[in-house]
């Protein structure tokens, strides 16, 4: 097979089967220089920005919804073309007719929708209520299957943030496959693979592969359809940059427009396309100003790219997010890096259109990156707080050079493997339904199953540790129990057919579980072990307090009586969950990511031996408690870095935030710096950091001024957000975290 | 051998090259106007030995890279200068860059010993006269003088620190007068100007003590840059 769009690219198995990885390795050209090359956006491009500019203020102005299409049920094809500025725009394509509108998606659940509109002053339509009458819903289905007992668990808090009423996510397309093939040569393999499929015996798991692959030829023809709604044809290959760009634009489009899942990350594009541009570059086609000008224009897209959620869900994962996760950089199996020159282009986007949450820009961090790499990354960082990094060099043996990142921290091989996401156990509320014998602290309502409480009045640790190892069986039991009732639902009523047709057939499913309170657990631990916590009963003899009298070594303090503590917790949950057989044969994996949840997991979990009161806060992700780091930020990142990744394969999340002061005197200095804090943290098998260098004022300016800084962002639990965004709880909660200063 | 420890920065990104592992010592006699530290005055707190100083320091080796290392601040750490001299010599056999954060004030036979094991001297001049020393800081100039003469016999390079508050040590004759003088030594590296700021105002507060400096301004990063400008050409105009 050739092609004129393949036409000065090197050839190799990429062109026999559907390899993406081997085309990238086989053309791209690793960029080692720094970023003098780079140039500033276009009039064009600041004229359009400025037009977005003004739709995004009435959107806060218009509450944070500029308006909801209610009377059309988002897909590909159910609306006409929409667009910014027909005559301006180089890459087309909105997910309904105007910017910044919002269609409903009621596939996930229609409760979940029908409470959205509401929220922001809508109402469904009949005519939408009417379509789903006789239809199920992901929600119904998963409610109809769940026993009283998760139903319990799930309302105490102790498992929250199931996406049971929602579009799950955190599945990754293969978007670039449509630039580099077009449509007509995926459908081709598709309908080989369901043939071969159909040859192997008609079991159930096969039988429901096969509707499965129906489902994703049919959508791929839509993927098509919804193109020529916008006068492209994409049924062949992209033959230079711009249809690259615009391909792969079509192919994430489709995705979003037919699914509303909490995270929907665009996976790793740069060095693709860099191969693209690169290309159009040597022959003349382009000059840098468009090759900046398409990223540009391609990651405004990305920037109005909205799902319609409800207050409830904004609570657990505050500010509006999509997860449009790009993964930046990294090096190669063979020892070069991956870093080109659109990789440098991409990160450019937030000095040429200004600061923003979306796209998740991530950096892939090695020691081996090019050392002006490391410095651009770190320069971005101090200048706009909106990017993160997770390490390439303990990614990378796991899942090879062709990952992305779903959502925030979860390494996935990009259309080889996908995760039945999960949200979290609360492992802080286990140890107290462990000290009350399954009744949940704040009710008092027996939620597991009854087992004589904690006897006595002062908490010893091996007693302890030996009720936690009860209900730890059976929180894992519950767990595993509800995410496989939650994901053969989704498949059987919201299946991904644009995304999984954008993937093998064959695909690796990984079932990512995650925790919350780890590190409130661990100090609570360390509490029992080193200092003398008494218990305090209501009436009933339910524990509701606690007296903690005397020190404990805190997480954070890079102090292995209590790290060592944390360590252990995380392994044994991980072990619990892995005896419970997942849904499709998935893969266990764990992570230690809150998102924003760690406010919302704290107001439903009573006080905690560590001193803790009722109510408060967790700390997000793996991070330490507030200001409980009593040697400093690189204290504090060792703490975090003797989390085992093994164990967190979904990943290990940490926020750090720092004054510019504390970072260095120079701007030349601070950039230093972060290269080396994060080239140490890595180095310790971290996994992965979210940076912000900014000073608490500033928030405080922001908190008390709404109309101060309107694009401030800052990185909070594995993604970046716009301040402003964040309700005002969350915004104090921010507020209260460490800020490392200098002494 | 025991020292009276404040309290470790890991994250000492200002004190010195690189990134640093800052251990603050307790005791100082100095009482300066714009001390930030006034925690550490006192001889009292908790003793740690030169080996668990060591093992903390060294846990944060993977972040110094080639520049950074560790820095002994206080408190005047020539306080305490055996166990100073006894960590650093500990630091310098295992290859760790040693910097010494001081006011120059001290036992000189003590500094000489620790300057033995010192790779880098961050010296705090607060003034040009040893007059306004005895007034402001009510210390000896003529010891911080002695003491630079010695880090210059000695070959340990010299950054010279000084802090500028508005109004106060702000002045353009004052800076040209220190940089001056700092440039008097040879083994000076850099002249620091450090920007005055109020971050240990709720440390007073919190010891019930009252912050002379209370009413003076934050010093502003852009005062900073136009001092550092003025002693540049000062210094390629002769």
């Amino acid at each position: 097979m050739d092609h004129q769009a393949w036409k000065n690219f090197k050839g190799g198995s990429w062109q026999e089967s559907i390899d993406v990885r081997n085309f990238i390795q086989t053309n791209y050209r690793p960029y080692s220089g720094d970023e003098a090359f780079l140039v500033p956006a276009t009039e064009r491009t600041l004229g359009l920005m400025k037009k977005l500019g003004r739709l995004l203020e009435l959107e806060r102005e218009s509450g944070g919804v500029l308006d909801i299409d209610t009377q059309t049920v988002s897909s590909l094809t159910s609306y006409r073309p929409g667009y910014l500025d027909k005559e301006k725009e180089i890459i087309v394509g909105l997910q309904t007719d105007r910017p910044l509108k919002r269609g409903v998606n009621p596939f996930g659940g229609l409760n979940m929708t029908r409470k959205a509109c509401e929220a922001y002053g809508y109402r469904l339509s009949e005519k939408v209520e009417q379509e789903f009458r006789y239809r199920t819903t992901h929600n119904e289905g998963v409610f109809r299957a769940y026993s009283d007992e998760i139903k319990a668990a799930r309302h105490c808090g102790i498992i929250t943030g199931l996406p049971d009423a929602y579009g799950r996510g955190r599945i990754i397309g293969d978007y670039r496959r449509v630039a580099l093939y077009g449509i007509d040569r995926l459908i081709e393999e598709k309908k080989r693979d369901k043939r071969k499929v159909a040859s192997q015996g008609m079991e159930a798991d096969n039988v429901r592969l096969l509707e499965e692959l129906y489902q994703q030829i049919t959508f791929l023809g839509y993927l098509k359809e919804m193109a020529a709604l916008y006068g492209f044809d994409i049924s062949q290959p992209a033959q230079n940059a711009g249809e690259a760009v615009q391909w792969l634009y079509f192919a994430y489009l489709g995705a979003i427009k037919e699914q509303n899942g909490a995270a929907m990350s665009l996976g790793r594009v740069s060095t693709f396309l860099d191969i693209y541009f690169e290309r159009d570059l040597q022959s003349g086609l382009l000059a840098e100003e468009q090759a900046q000008e398409i990223i540009d224009d391609f990651v405004m897209k990305l920037r109005m790219a909205r799902h319609l959620r409800t207050p409830e869900y904004n609570e657990l994962f505050a500010g509006d997010p999509m997860w449009i996760t790009e993964a930046v950089g990294g090096m190669g199996e063979d020892g070069r890096t991956l870093v080109t020159k659109s990789s440098y282009r991409i990160l450019h986007t937030l000095y040429n259109l200004g600061p923003s949450a979306e796209p998740n820009l991530t950096v892939l961090w090695s020691a081996d990156l090019p050392k002006a790499f490391q410095r651009y990354a770190a320069k971005v960082s101090c200048d706009t707080d909106a990017i993160q990094y997770e390490n390439d060099d303990v990614m990378r043996p796991v899942f090879g050079d062709d990952y992305a990142i779903a959502c925030c921290v979860s390494a996935m091989r990009v259309g080889k493997d996908m995760q039945f996401f999960g949200a979290r156990a609360n492992l802080a509320k286990l140890l107290l339904m462990s000290l009350n014998g399954g009744r949940d602290e704040k009710s008092g309502i027996q939620v597991a199953p009854a087992h004589p409480p904690y006897e006595g009045e002062y908490l010893e640790y091996d007693r302890v540790r030996r009720l936690m190892d009860v209900y730890r069986e059976w929180l894992a039991k519950t767990y595993v129990g509800a995410m496989n009732i939650i994901h053969y639902m989704h498949d059987k009523y919201a299946y991904e057919k644009t995304q999984m047709a954008l993937h093998d057939t064959d695909v690796h499913r990984f079932m990512a579980f995650g925790i919350a309170g780890m590190s409130v657990l661990a100090d609570s631990l360390s509490a029992i072990k080193y200092a003398k916590v008494k218990c305090i009963r209501d009436e009933t003899g339910l524990i509701t307090d606690f007296e903690t009298v005397g020190e404990y070594p805190a997480f954070g303090n890079d102090d292995d009586r209590v790290d060592s503590i944390a360590q252990e917790q995380v392994r044994l949950f991980y072990e619990e969950l892995e005896k419970v057989p997942a849904y499709r044969d998935a893969e266990h994996t764990l992570s230690i990511l809150t998102i924003t949840s760690n406010v919302v997991y704290g107001k439903k979990t009573g006080a905690t031996p560590d001193g803790r009161k009722a109510g408060e806060p967790f700390a997000p992700g793996a991070n330490p408690m507030h200001n409980r780091e009593k040697n400093g930020a690189l204290a504090a990142l060792n703490s975090v870095a003797k989390l085992p990744y093994e164990i967190c394969k979904d990943g290990i999340s940490n926020t750090f935030s720092i004054v510019p002061q504390a970072l260095g005197h120079t701007e030349e200095q601070r950039y230093g710096n972060l290269v080396a804090i994060l080239d140490g943290y890595f180095r310790q098998k971290a996994h992965h950091i979210n940076v912000n260098v900014l000073n608490r004022e500033t928030l405080l300016k922001a908190y008390e001024n709404p109309e101060y800084c309107p694009n401030l962002t800052i990185r909070v639990s594995g993604y970046a957000v716009n301040f402003h965004k964040l309700s005002r709880q969350q915004q104090r909660e921010v507020l209260s975290r460490t800020f490392h200063e200098a002494m | 051998m025991k020292g009276v420890v404040h309290s470790f920065q890991s994250l000492g990104a200002v004190d010195g090259p690189g990134l640093r592992c800052v251990v603050f010592l307790q005791g100082c006699t100095l009482r300066c106007a714009y001390c930030h530290n006034p925690d550490t005055w006192s001889t009292a707190g908790r003793e740690y030995s030169v080996e668990e100083v060591f093992e903390k320091a060294v846990r944060f080796r993977p972040y110094f890279g080639t520049t950074g290392g560790v820095t002994v601040s206080g408190g005047e750490p020539l306080l305490q200068w055996e166990f100073v001299a006894e960590l650093f010599s500990r630091l310098k056999e295992a290859g760790v860059h040693t910097a010494l954060d001081t006011a120059g004030i001290g036992d000189i036979g003590g500094a000489r010993t620790v300057l033995r094991f010192t790779d880098l001297v961050l010296c705090d001049l607060k003034f040009s006269r040893k007059e306004d020393y005895l007034r402001y800081s009510g210390a000896d100039g003529n010891r911080v003088f002695a003491f630079l003469k010695l880090t210059e016999e000695m070959g340990v390079p010299l950054w010279v620190r000084h802090v500028v508050v508005p109004n106060l040590t702000d002045g353009r004759g004052h800076i040209l007068k220190i940089a001056a003088l700092a440039r008097q030594y040879s083994n000076l590296q850099k002249l620091e100007l450090l920007p005055f700021r109020k971050i240990c105002l709720t440390k007073y507060e919190q010891m019930g003590l009252p912050f002379p400096l209370r009413d003076y301004d934050e010093c502003p990063e852009e005062k900073i840059r136009a001092l550092y400008k003025l002693t540049e050409e000062r210094s390629s105009s002769g």
